[in-house]
């Protein structure tokens, strides 16, 4: 593929004097440079969000120490910026939405790519697709009028807790999940499973050992892009987690407590606080932690990735 | 090519171009209306007036409509209502950029000793009363309750309903959420009961629900929940409403716009337009229409508490 490009590049002068590729190298000119212009805008439009989240949340620093922000009290009204329930918050949430959705998407994919029949595969796909499309607030209706009761009937004192939004959370991270990692095992080469099969595998032999290996990287991006997605979800868990800034006390009980996530808080205090007031500058300041937050999972599966592909690179 | 890029560009230009016209036309005569009110504003002062009124947010509802009724009673005066919460309507008045400040709240002596130095009098206008229902599950068994037992229970010093007489379940508070007033209102009266030197909040594992109708739907489903709403909101049908008693020795309410308006329930507040010294002129019949019975009708309706003609 190098050797191709560099080929085209050296006979671009050629085509330019033959008169009639002038045009279409004029074009291309363009094109070139809209496209650049185009990955240029992107960086730039993600560094002046960072610079501009930076440049409104610090103000919470002057003010706050570091400890006050991290302390175990969330409560406005009364100068208590503690995010630590709000962080402890999202973090369960997501973390059981994910333990959740992650063997099921998993189990899914693979049935689709390796064992179902192509008609009933023709079926499941488009279903998962639409799946897919459901806006959150309406699996938000869903977990407050269907499964919030279902919840409080199991014997929980209130069915809007940490568990009913990561099961609502779970369910709405699963179509990203399937798809790209059907995605994943099906850019496995079938040789892979020929080879496999022809000395002397099963098909679940050939399964767990080699095709899910040979998929790691791509199932590792489909992880990735579920926990993103679950943990910068706003409206779903504003509806189903109960909102009550409260670090649950460790045990199996934890999850059916209620709990205050830090994209609901912005959702729901954003709106009445007085800009450039404290409580201002301490929203933005939960927003960069959920920055930082989201390009630590993008910079661990890139590193993830990155092992992957070293490993496979040089079989293909 | 180009040829049938033109044509296409024609056909689909004739179009749009009469719907600019059309455009320019009504800015024209907008612009024209404009300047005509603004040249008669400055020639007769007192022909059309507009009214600013800033503030609360939970008088904010009310204030449109009364701003909308009064539109069609007097034409020549249109009142201009925003929200932005008590405080916000408060501080524009000692600052003098608005005529009518609403608040759900009287004003504190700070605030009142500001707005003297700015050289204005605040007067106070009691122009509607809420009364806050405390709410359980129909199921509940629970009728009555104290001040003191709901701020034991809304502090988390009291978890469990049959501390306070009922069957044993664990109790779950519901809450709105804390940018609103009536949160602020439920601090002060109910968890501190009323005593500024109390700094009791909240117990961590209240709900903070959303709105007001996430307190009554979640109270209606869920036996061991309790909840507050304003008495607009709730419904006996669906919701048991609490009887209230201010401490031990004094006797059980339940909130009616009757008991609210004699201030014999104790979870009920006046709710209050300020204006920059005594009213008058065209702010003065503005706030005498509010006071009477068009004015009262249109509280009623909302589901606050209309004043009775003293």
């Amino acid at each position: 593929m190098g050797v191709g490009i560099s080929q085209s590049d050296g006979q671009t002068p050629d085509v330019l004097t033959a008169g009639q590729g002038a045009s279409r190298s004029l074009s291309e000119v363009i094109i070139e440079n809209l496209i650049r212009l185009c990955g240029i805008s992107a960086i730039l439009i993600i560094t002046l969000i960072f610079v501009f989240l930076i440049k409104e949340g610090i103000g919470a620093f002057k003010t706050l120490t570091i400890w006050e922000f991290l302390g175990s009290r969330w409560y406005p009204i009364e100068g208590l910026y503690g995010i630590m329930p709000l962080l402890v918050g999202s973090v369960l949430v997501t973390a059981v939405a994910i333990v959740i959705a992650v063997p099921l998407g998993l189990a899914t994919a693979i049935f689709l790519g390796e064992i179902a029949p192509t008609w009933l595969r023709e079926i499941l796909k488009p279903l998962i697709e639409v799946l897919a499309g459901i806006p959150s607030i309406v699996l938000g209706f869903f977990g407050w009028l269907v499964v919030a009761p279902i919840i409080q009937n199991l014997g929980a004192p209130s069915g809007l807790t940490a568990f009913t939004g990561a099961l609502i959370l779970a369910y709405m991270t699963l179509p990203t999940i399937i798809s790209i990692t059907e995605d994943a095992l099906y850019a496995v080469p079938k040789e892979y499973r020929d080879g496999s099969l022809a000395i002397g595998a099963t098909q679940w032999q050939t399964i767990w050992r080699v095709v899910i290996p040979a998929a790691r990287s791509g199932i590792v991006i489909a992880v990735m892009l579920g926990i993103g997605r679950a943990i910068g979800e706003t409206m779903l868990v504003l509806l189903v987690t109960g909102n009550a800034a409260n670090i649950p006390e460790i045990g199996l009980g934890m999850l059916f407590q209620p709990v205050r996530t830090m994209t609901a808080t912005i959702a729901a205090e954003m709106g009445e606080v007085a800009q450039g007031s404290l409580h201002y500058s301490v929203l933005f300041a939960i927003g960069i932690v959920l920055f930082v937050i989201t390009g630590a999972i993008n910079l661990l599966a890139t590193v993830l990735v990155g092992g992957g592909k070293r490993r496979s690179g040089g079989q293909i | 090519m180009k040829l049938a890029i033109h044509n296409s560009f024609d056909k689909s230009a004739r179009k749009p171009y009469g719907l600019l016209n059309l455009f320019l036309a009504v800015m024209l005569l907008f612009l024209v209306a404009c300047g005509s009110s603004d040249s008669t504003n400055s020639d007769t002062s007192s022909s059309q007036q507009t009214i600013q009124n800033k503030g609360s947010d939970t008088l904010v509802n009310v204030a449109l409509a009364w701003a909308e009724a009064y539109h069609e009673v007097e034409p020549d005066v249109s009142i201009a209502v925003t929200g932005g919460g008590s405080g916000t309507g408060i501080a524009a008045l000692i600052n003098n950029t608005v005529d009518i400040a609403n608040a759900s709240r009287a004003m504190s002596e700070d605030e009142i000793e500001q707005a003297r130095a700015k050289g204005i009098e605040p007067v106070e206008h009691v122009v509607a009363i809420d009364a806050l229902a405390i709410i359980v599950n129909l199921e509940n068994p629970i009728e009555k309750l104290t001040i003191q037992q709901l701020a034991n229970m809304y502090t988390g010093k009291i978890t469990n309903w049959n501390e306070v007489g009922g069957s044993d379940a664990p109790i779950v508070l519901l809450s709105r959420e804390t940018n609103s007033g009536t949160h602020v209102y439920f601090l002060e009266e109910v968890v501190r009961q009323g005593d500024e030197e109390n700094t009791d909040i909240f117990a961590p594992q209240t709900l903070l629900m959303p709105s007001s109708v996430g307190i009554t739907s979640e109270v209606r489903r869920n036996p061991n929940a309790i909840g507050y709403d304003g008495l607009g909101y709730v419904d006996a049908e669906h919701e048991k409403i609490i009887a209230i008693a201010a401490d031990s020795d004094s006797d059980f309410i339940m909130p009616t716009v009757e008991t609210a308006s004699e201030g014999a329930y104790p979870l009920a507040r006046d709710l209050y337009m300020y204006t920059a010294g005594e009213a008058s002129g065209a702010l003065a019949d503005y706030l005498n229409w509010i006071l009477s019975s068009d004015g009262q009708d249109i509280v009623a309706s909302l589901g606050f508490v209309p004043l009775t003609e003293n």
